[in-house]
């Protein structure tokens, strides 16, 4: 039986290293980070324990920082020069995905800014980045934000995802009001004693919170909320078939520094103001990709069979002409099959397009169908 | 029944007379975690030794299976198809993947038994 290949570089731990190994994760290589793949159940039981219970991430590897500048203006406007969304008319303890964009449009990184709940906090923005990108995009904050933004790289914070429609419930029983907040909210508050500062948002596909606490504190949080019958550790391994099922981009596969927002279909992350008034980096490609379309759109896929069609695969028309590679793929234990996500040439990106997948020299028939595969539970208020 | 051997990249063959069964060991399946699809060979297909015989696909990734020794593929586990979940739950028993009948049993001499197979696992931990 064939292996995968393992990368020799030295990985980093999060706080929660050796509770992971405790509790029987195997562990991988991920963004430079040893990470917990799986437990003891496997990715199937996780996946399903997420979709109809609650399920606790570490995501410590992630990058979080603030910019703080004299007020919300000041430091919205900076960040709007890095990225396409509407940060200005950000409301306090609103959340709001984003992209870091390169001079062609091109996505640097995907991110998640939230504005301060707190008055006496107005001009401080909390921004959460990927774990493989969070260097080259702290550079790329320092390079190019004014020097009356500060930057405070909060390293000394850890992250957890708590997610499944039984989150709010666990959740709230530590923080008061937790499950009042709305989707896409965050608020600081107290976890029993513990200062946290969470929002309600993840990338499940899923009702649920992500939990920022300093790291010496992780380890207290994490085995309370284990402690909860509704709640199991979930790896990798069903963080990424939730989010392929959600239809989610993942950096590095949907999203690189060759595809646009509009490419990938994330257009609903640009807001009405940035779309007219522009003032950000590749704003040319981008305004013309709304007006005229993009020459490639990423879509969902479905394939007829049972075998998965994993990332590289070619995406072929029915005549055998190429027209695109699957970015992501393989088995949605909710879907009960294979579904996978891909670019293809706009001109074959209608919903119900029937195409090949060509995986292992066979042309597997699929259609392009809409995403997400597995309908969103977000909370909405 | 015959004894079991065992090859370093975790594929499994127990012979019975001239026909051989093929699947993959407890500890590949455990490694590979939840089974979800696998792809048999064709009944009838001629396989040389160290050919990829089949592909198991787990949640995670996709994995070759080879073969073990040379022969004809002459009968499949087609079963799997619709349980791929049994290779996980007994892969030594009834999530066996296909019989072969030898083409040259002095290729078995070169596998690992089950002592030695121990040893190896051990070995690359």
């Amino acid at each position: 039986m064939s292996e995968p290949q393992t990368d020799p570089t030295p990985l980093r731990r999060t706080p929660l290293y050796d509770r992971h190994v405790s509790l029987g994760a195997r562990m991988v290589g991920f963004a430079g980070y040893d990470m917990p793949l799986q437990y003891k159940e496997g990715i199937l039981a996780e996946h399903q324990w997420t979709r109809t219970h609650a399920g606790l991430f570490d995501v410590s590897h992630m990058g979080q920082c603030f910019l703080v500048g004299r007020d919300h203006e000041t430091v919205a406007r900076a960040l709007e020069t890095l990225i396409p969304a509407d940060i200005l008319n950000l409301k306090p303890g609103q959340q709001r995905y984003s992209q870091f964009l390169n001079e062609d449009g091109g996505v640097l990184d995907d991110i998640m800014v939230t504005r301060s709940l707190d008055p006496d906090e107005d001009g401080t923005l909390m921004v959460v980045v990927n774990a493989g990108c969070k260097d080259a995009d702290f550079a790329h904050l320092k390079k190019h934000l004014p020097s009356t933004i500060k930057l405070i790289i909060a390293d000394h914070r850890a992250l957890l995802a708590l997610q499944g429609p039984e989150a709010a419930g666990v959740l709230s029983r530590h923080c008061k009001g937790a499950d009042l907040m709305a989707f896409m909210t965050g608020a600081s508050m107290l976890f029993d004693s513990i200062p946290v500062h969470i929002s309600r948002s993840g990338y499940s596909g899923e009702d649920g919170y992500e939990i920022s606490v300093r790291a010496d504190k992780v380890a207290v949080l994490n085995e309370r909320l284990l402690m909860h019958p509704e709640v199991k550790p979930i790896g990798l391994g069903a963080r990424d078939s939730l989010r392929l099922e959600a239809g989610l981009c993942l950096y590095g596969h949907e999203l690189d520094v060759t595809t646009s927002p509009v490419e990938a279909a994330i257009q609903w992350s640009i807001q009405k103001r940035r779309r007219e008034e522009g003032g950000f980096p590749g704003f040319a490609r981008i305004s013309r990709e709304l007006k005229d379309g993009p020459s490639r759109k990423r879509v969902g896929l479905l394939p007829e069979g049972r075998a998965p069609a994993r990332e590289g695969t070619e995406i072929v028309t029915e005549a055998g002409d190429k027209i695109g590679t699957v970015t992501s793929g393989g088995f949605g234990p909710t879907l009960n099959g294979p579904c996978a996500m891909g670019y293809v040439d706009a001109a074959h990106s209608a919903i119900g397009t029937k195409l090949h997948l060509m995986v292992r020299g066979t042309a597997m028939p699929a259609s392009i169908v809409a995403m997400p595969f597995v309908p969103h539970r977000f909370h909405r208020s | 029944m015959g004894e079991t051997k065992y090859t370093k990249d975790h594929e499994y063959i127990r012979v019975e007379g001239d026909v051989a069964i093929v699947g993959i060991s407890d500890y590949a399946q455990s490694q590979l975690g939840d089974v979800v699809f696998v792809e048999l060979p064709k009944l009838g297909k001629a396989l040389s030794k160290g050919d990829e015989a089949a592909v198991v696909e787990s949640v995670k990734a996709a994995s070759e299976v080879y073969a073990p020794v040379s022969g004809e593929v002459t009968e499949i586990n087609s079963g799997l198809e619709a349980q791929p979940g049994t290779i996980n739950e007994d892969p030594e028993g009834s999530g066996w993947f296909m019989k072969v009948k030898l083409a040259d049993p002095s290729e078995l001499a070169g596998l690992m038994n089950e002592a030695d197979y121990k040893a190896y696992l051990a070995s690359i931990h």
